[in-house]
């Protein structure tokens, strides 16, 4: 059972981590590289931004591919989505084991789930950050992020297979929880970077994110199914062992 | 869709892989995603703030 989840997760989430990381470095890094000339002061929002006409550099040319930097995103990336892969290929192994079918097309809605879980809802209250953006103390937002993901993946696992009212209830608490508590935010709002960049660079992380998340999904159920037909633990018309 | 006919054996080693797996997957998102020594922050950084993680 272990190797089965290790080997669907370890090709899964490499496969769908590059595809994260490659859309990344198409969309959302040149959005980085621009604010973080605002970060370091090449460029300046407030006054003259060196566009020479009084705006603020909107179509600054940023640095372009750095083998070393641009190398290791690649790598952690992968990584990440390969931690992904783990967490998802098991939830799917515990599905399997109470007895629910996991196929292909469902992967799918398994990878949004997880996208929901793990970056749409932890961004309802701490959107992603350009570099210098003002935030709270880093401690505080990573215990609301564990928190946020927990109960969101809690309440969307209740809703897939929990059965009746008090349930629901229970997972619409769970989801809507972390916000009412809400995220923790910065006394006072010090980005130096234009509100332009920031959404722009939030939105195209979370496209990103849908994205490679659904890939992830697929490919997921994809070599979950595969490595169950190789270990002879299902037939093709029965998802479950005998 | 639930039907529970399934032999008991094993069930317990099955559990155990699955949590083992969710372990070893929350590590590796905390280890790639959260800590902040600094090597791995700057190493880290530019995934780190694609993904949305908390960084800095």
């Amino acid at each position: 059972m272990f190797s089965r989840i290790a080997v669907s997760a370890l090709f899964a989430g490499f496969l769908a981590g590059v595809v994260a990381a490659l859309l990344q470095l198409a969309f959302v890094q040149p959005v980085l590289l621009h604010a973080e000339l605002y970060e370091s002061g090449t460029l300046n929002h407030f006054g003259d931004g060196g566009a020479g006409n009084g705006g603020a550099g909107a179509t600054a040319a940023v640095p372009g591919i750095d083998l070393e930097r641009d190398g290791l995103s690649v790598l952690f990336t992968a990584l990440t989505y390969t931690g992904f892969a783990f967490l998802l290929v098991a939830a799917m192994a515990l599905a399997e084991d109470r007895g629910w079918r996991v196929t292909v097309r469902q992967g799918l809605v398994w990878g949004v789930a997880g996208f929901l879980a793990f970056q749409l809802a932890p961004a309802l209250g701490a959107p992603p950050e350009l570099p210098g953006s003002a935030a709270a103390e880093i401690d505080l937002r990573q215990i609301w992020w564990f928190g946020t993901v927990g109960a969101t993946a809690a309440g969307l696992a209740l809703i897939a297979f929990g059965r009746g009212w008090a349930l629901r209830a229970v997972a619409a608490a769970l989801l809507l929880a972390p916000h009412l508590i809400g995220a923790p935010h910065p006394d006072e709002f010090i980005g130096p970077a234009p509100p332009e960049l920031a959404s722009l660079f939030a939105a195209r992380a979370l496209g990103v994110g849908l994205v490679a998340w659904a890939v992830l999904g697929l490919l997921a159920a994809y070599f979950w199914l595969r490595e169950a037909r190789r270990a002879g633990e299902v037939g093709p018309d029965s998802p479950r062992a005998a | 869709m639930t039907a529970q006919t399934q032999s008991r054996t094993g069930i317990s080693a099955k559990l155990a892989a699955i949590a083992l797996s969710a372990f070893i997957g929350l590590a590796i998102v905390t280890l790639a995603g959260h800590v902040q020594t600094a090597a791995l922050h700057d190493a880290a950084h530019d995934s780190r703030h694609a993904m949305g993680f908390p960084c800095h």
